[in-house]
């Protein structure tokens, strides 16, 4: 076996692992089989560690041969060659994708075994990892991604494993609705991709990257774009990148995401999904460069985001929410740093931000216990210095900031008062209209759905035969 | 022409016809489900046979081997071509799992005659080519729902007007059509009176509130029945696409995308899950008319990608929450009902359909939108866009259902609300159809590929068109056989 074969199948087993997991979890959980812990675990297990050595194999192996771009070409999964039509599959391991890659497969094999002990006897335990398979495939896609449509497939399972993880605690209602707000920015992001996307299909007539940026490795490569093609499409994928990587406008659902369970905090919206847009400008970074315009736009964006984090950090009264805008004024510098074209410099502060900020998400909740043990032994409140730089502030400008901090950049107000609202009531409005319509065309009341009710389910039960009479009677 | 080595099309036919008259004279709810079960199933299995049948003659179109309505009336009336092929195994599907999928509970509400009747109704329509027959049969499927809502002491003044409308279009556009006095004279008034019944058919604002009356007022499982096959679409393909010039086919691709979006928005703010339920469907029936009518082979072959898909997952999504609402009765969206607990597969089969239904990856759909998105950016590269927007509206407002659902706490009732075998085997089956026709799209995308370019083949040779346009077609035509060949 030569080396060409041996990387391609090395590639292959790297991508087909977490795919063979979520099989698995999908098909027990539609079959209703449910899995033991130590399986599930076990099964995580070995799955992180099969992807991992044949990508770890695979950077020794290109570090040996001096290679810095190694393509696994799978074929086209669907094609129509009449029409120029192709759904290309290839993976490629380069200097960005194999540390995304490494990254993605340690923390979530970290974040797999710390919540074996977290969530055990969980009744939601099954259900976390199906949820985590479906992000750890996505996640392993998205990294390897060689055309765009491939990064979009895992684009979209990051997006939709990251909601329903956010709502894991499905019995209260916040959880849940963060879950949903989560999701609708991500649907979002997600048609600004998918745009973007064909408008780049369209303009350059391929899906594969080296098609628009070059066949030069990363971070080399000429976008095959003009300069006003380039800002279109870069503000399209720019906008996809501000809604997964909860840049300004878009931060306000970051701090919501923390209420689903520690682990699921730690490896999404800490370290590794938060990171998905950023990794998204960096592969396309010739694009970026190929308008002086657009790259200004993503560090005014990056800058914003990182001024907007930090300010809110500081406000917050629970750690999670803390480290959440933490991430996000940490996550705004790389996008200033990919703007202002260091994505060396980028790929490595994702590196060290993601390992850093997994670890402290993780120790959240026993720092709590830590910080109330000292407190019971020192008798008293930990007594914190103000910020120096703070105190040089005017007092209007220092009451502000908190405020604005306070209200999370009134961001979600703004979001919610000029764009959710006005579209909730014009349809309500229309249904109105729709409603009149048909009572007159029938020339009664025509709906019948106006008699359901609430909770039909509560009721299901057979009453016992006293109360059924009294309700009756009632 | 080709013919098939079994009359698989009159069996698939008369079956459900034959068990629609024995069911009626059963008086047993529970034998009349048992004889519904066993004539769906076997019409299914006709169904199968036509396709596979068909697929191995590799031609555009075939008829019946001893084909007795030939024989009779002396033409061909019951055809199968490249784009009915796979709708009378999709159409046969759906009825079976909703016939599967009927619970004790609904057996007095809904009726199995009636349902065969329209089984019967709708491969026949499916069967048939452009002829005063498929408009009789247009008309006729119209029928049963009426029946069951006057069964059911309901107002029928909505569902009568609209359908009144259609037939009456229909009637005098296919009639001004055919008594044309020379096949080369412009069809404009036929063809927009054609166009104008479809579309009311199809449920195109602002002439679509006789959908939403008829879940209102109907049989959850009638309602999705008349209107998840597409059979509006069916008669925008054989009616209106030869005859509409390419401006008028324009304009209704913009219609049917205001509708898709419009549909989308009136989802997310449904308080009910039927009327929920009514309107996704309509956007995304939309959205398959808009890649009819844009008339690009990517655009078309889209569409019939995308028909497949939405008839194949919003079934299955509209029969899960038949059996909640079998279970527990009309579902408000307004609270949460906290039922994960106590039906987790149909939880996830309920999110499974949705996102199959607005492209998720892994999914039927998938490749389905994103050839429907590319023909629409093609073709109007700043509105094509629009598409997308629906699309993610669609998935805000599935998820939105699905925490409404599924979500808080768990309700205070002992009563088991776990899935029946029936409902396993359908869920499984349409599971099945959804996730492996998303891991292997390429021989469906080829087949409706083919299908798409005999579409605008037939629709060059009809109209009068430039010198060369036919020839390009031919040329797509031959190209897209040699491909299949070579597959």
């Amino acid at each position: 076996m030569n080396v060409e074969s041996l990387l391609y199948v090395l590639g292959i087993t790297t991508v087909v692992s977490p795919l063979a997991l979520l099989a698995c979890m999908g098909l027990s959980s539609l079959f209703g089989i449910k899995l033991s812990e130590s399986v599930v675990s076990k099964l995580t297990q070995i799955t992180i560690a099969t992807a991992l050595v044949p990508a770890v194999a695979i950077l020794i192996l290109m570090l040996a041969t001096d290679s810095r771009f190694v393509s696994v070409d799978v074929g086209d999964w669907v094609s129509i060659p009449q029409q120029h039509f192709h759904f290309h599959l290839k993976f490629i391991f380069d200097r960005l994708s194999v540390p995304f890659l490494l990254l993605s497969l340690v923390l979530c094999g970290v974040v797999g075994a710390f919540t074996r002990r977290y969530l055990h006897r969980e009744q939601g335990y099954n259900r976390f990892f199906l949820l985590y398979s479906l992000f750890l495939a996505g996640m392993v896609l998205s990294a390897v991604a060689g055309t765009i449509e491939t990064l979009f497939f895992g684009w979209e399972m990051v997006g939709l494993s990251s909601a329903l993880l956010v709502a894991y605690f499905h019995e209260r209602e916040s959880p849940v609705k963060n879950g949903q707000r989560v999701w609708s920015v991500y649907r979002l992001a997600d048609a600004a991709f998918l745009i973007g996307a064909l408008t780049m299909h369209h303009l350059t007539g391929e899906g594969d990257f080296a098609s628009f940026v070059g066949s030069e490795p990363w971070p080399g490569g000429t976008a095959q774009l003009s300069s006003t093609n380039a800002l279109i499409v870069g503000l399209l994928l720019l906008l996809a990148a501000s809604g997964k990587s909860a840049l300004v406008p878009f931060s306000g659902w970051l701090p919501r995401a923390m209420e689903g369970p520690t682990p699921s905090s730690a490896v999404f919206y800490g370290s590794l999904s938060v990171h998905l847009g950023a990794y998204l400008l960096l592969r396309v970074s010739p694009v970026l460069e190929a308008s002086p315009l657009l790259q200004w736009i993503v560090v005014f964006v990056g800058a914003v985001s990182a001024i907007a984090g930090s300010v809110m950090s500081r406000v917050q009264s629970d750690v999670k929410s803390s480290l959440a805008y933490a991430s996000l004024s940490q996550v705004g510098i790389i996008v200033v740093e990919i703007g202002l074209g260091y994505y060396y410099l980028a790929l490595v502060h994702i590196v060290g931000h993601a390992c850093m900020r997994t670890l402290q998400l993780l120790r959240a909740p026993t720092l709590l216990s830590d910080y109330h043990a000292m407190e019971n032994a020192i008798g008293g409140r930990w007594s914190r210095e103000p910020s120096k730089f703070a105190m040089w502030l005017p007092k209007d400008l220092q009451l502000w900031a908190y405020r604005f901090g306070f209200e999370r950049g009134y961001m979600d107000a703004v979001l919610d008062n000029w764009i959710v609202r006005p579209f909730v009531a014009a349809f309500r409005w229309a249904d109105r209209q729709e409603r009149r319509w048909t009572d007159w065309l029938s020339t009664e009341p025509s709906r019948e759905s106006d008699k359901t009710e609430l909770h039909p389910e509560s009721f299901a039960e057979p009453l016992p035969q006293g109360i059924k009479q009294h309700a009756s009677q009632a | 022409m080709p013919e098939l080595h079994f009359p698989w099309l009159e069996s698939a036919i008369v079956t459900p016809l034959l068990g629609a008259i024995i069911a009626y004279f059963i008086r047993d709810g529970l034998k009349a489900r048992m004889c519904a079960i066993m004539v769906a199933t076997l019409t299914f299995a006709f169904a199968i046979g036509e396709f596979i049948d068909f697929s191995l003659l590799a031609s555009f179109e075939a008829h019946d081997h001893w084909d007795l309505v030939t024989f009779f009336f002396n033409q061909d009336i019951f055809v199968i071509d490249e784009l009915s092929a796979p709708l009378l195994p999709l159409a046969t599907v759906v009825y079976l799992v909703a016939i599967l999928a009927t619970l004790r509970t609904k057996i007095q509400r809904f009726s199995f005659p009636l349902t065969l009747l329209s089984e019967s109704i709708l491969i026949a329509t499916f069967s048939c080519r452009a002829s005063w027959v498929l408009v009789a049969l247009l008309s006729l499927a119209t029928v049963p729902p009426w029946l069951e809502l006057r069964a059911r002491n309901r107002c029928t003044r909505v569902f009568t007007l609209h359908m009144g409308l259609f037939i009456l279009l229909l009637s005098l556009g296919y009639g001004l059509l055919h008594f044309r006095s020379s096949p080369k004279e412009p069809a404009l008034l036929a063809g927009a009176l054609l166009t104008a019944a479809t579309l009311l058919r199809s449920g195109i604002v602002p002439v679509h509130c006789w959908m939403t009356d008829l879940f209102e007022k109907a049989s959850f499982g009638t309602a999705i029945l008349f209107v998840t096959p597409l059979t509006g679409a069916f008669a925008v393909m054989r009616l209106v696409l030869p005859v509409a010039p390419d401006w008028a086919l324009h304009w209704i691709a913009l219609l049917s995308l205001v509708t898709a979006i419009y549909a989308s928005g009136m989802a997310l703010v449904q308080s009910e899950a039927r009327r929920f339920f009514c309107y996704l469907f309509l956007s995304n029936a939309s959205l398959v008319l808009v890649g009819l009518e844009l008339v690009t082979p990517i655009g078309l072959t889209g569409a019939l990608c995308v028909w497949l898909s939405v008839g194949l997952s919003l079934t299955g999504f509209g029969l899960t929450l038949r059996s909640i609402e079998s279970r527990i009765g009309r579902v408000s969206l307004t609270d949460y009902h906290g039922l994960y607990d106590q039906m987790p597969s149909m939880a996830g089969f309920f999110l499974l359909t949705g996102l199959a239904a607005i492209g998720f990856p892994g999914t039927i759909g998938f490749i389905a939108i994103e050839l429907l998105v590319e023909g629409a950016v093609e073709v109007y590269p700043q509105v094509g866009s629009a598409v997308v927007i629906a699309a993610a509206l669609n998935g805000i407002a599935i998820l939105h259902a699905y925490f409404r659902i599924f979500t808080g706490r768990r309700p205070s009732t002992h009563t088991s609300l776990t899935a029946r075998w029936p409902e396993r085997v359908s869920v499984l089956l349409l599971t099945l159809l959804i996730v492996g026709g998303g891991i292997a799209p390429q021989s469906s995308v080829a087949s409706r590929y083919h299908a798409a370019v005999e579409l605008r083949r037939h629709r060059e040779n009809f109209s009068e068109v430039e010198p060369g346009t036919s020839e390009h077609a031919e040329k797509e035509t031959h190209e897209a056989h040699q491909s299949g060949t070579a597959e």
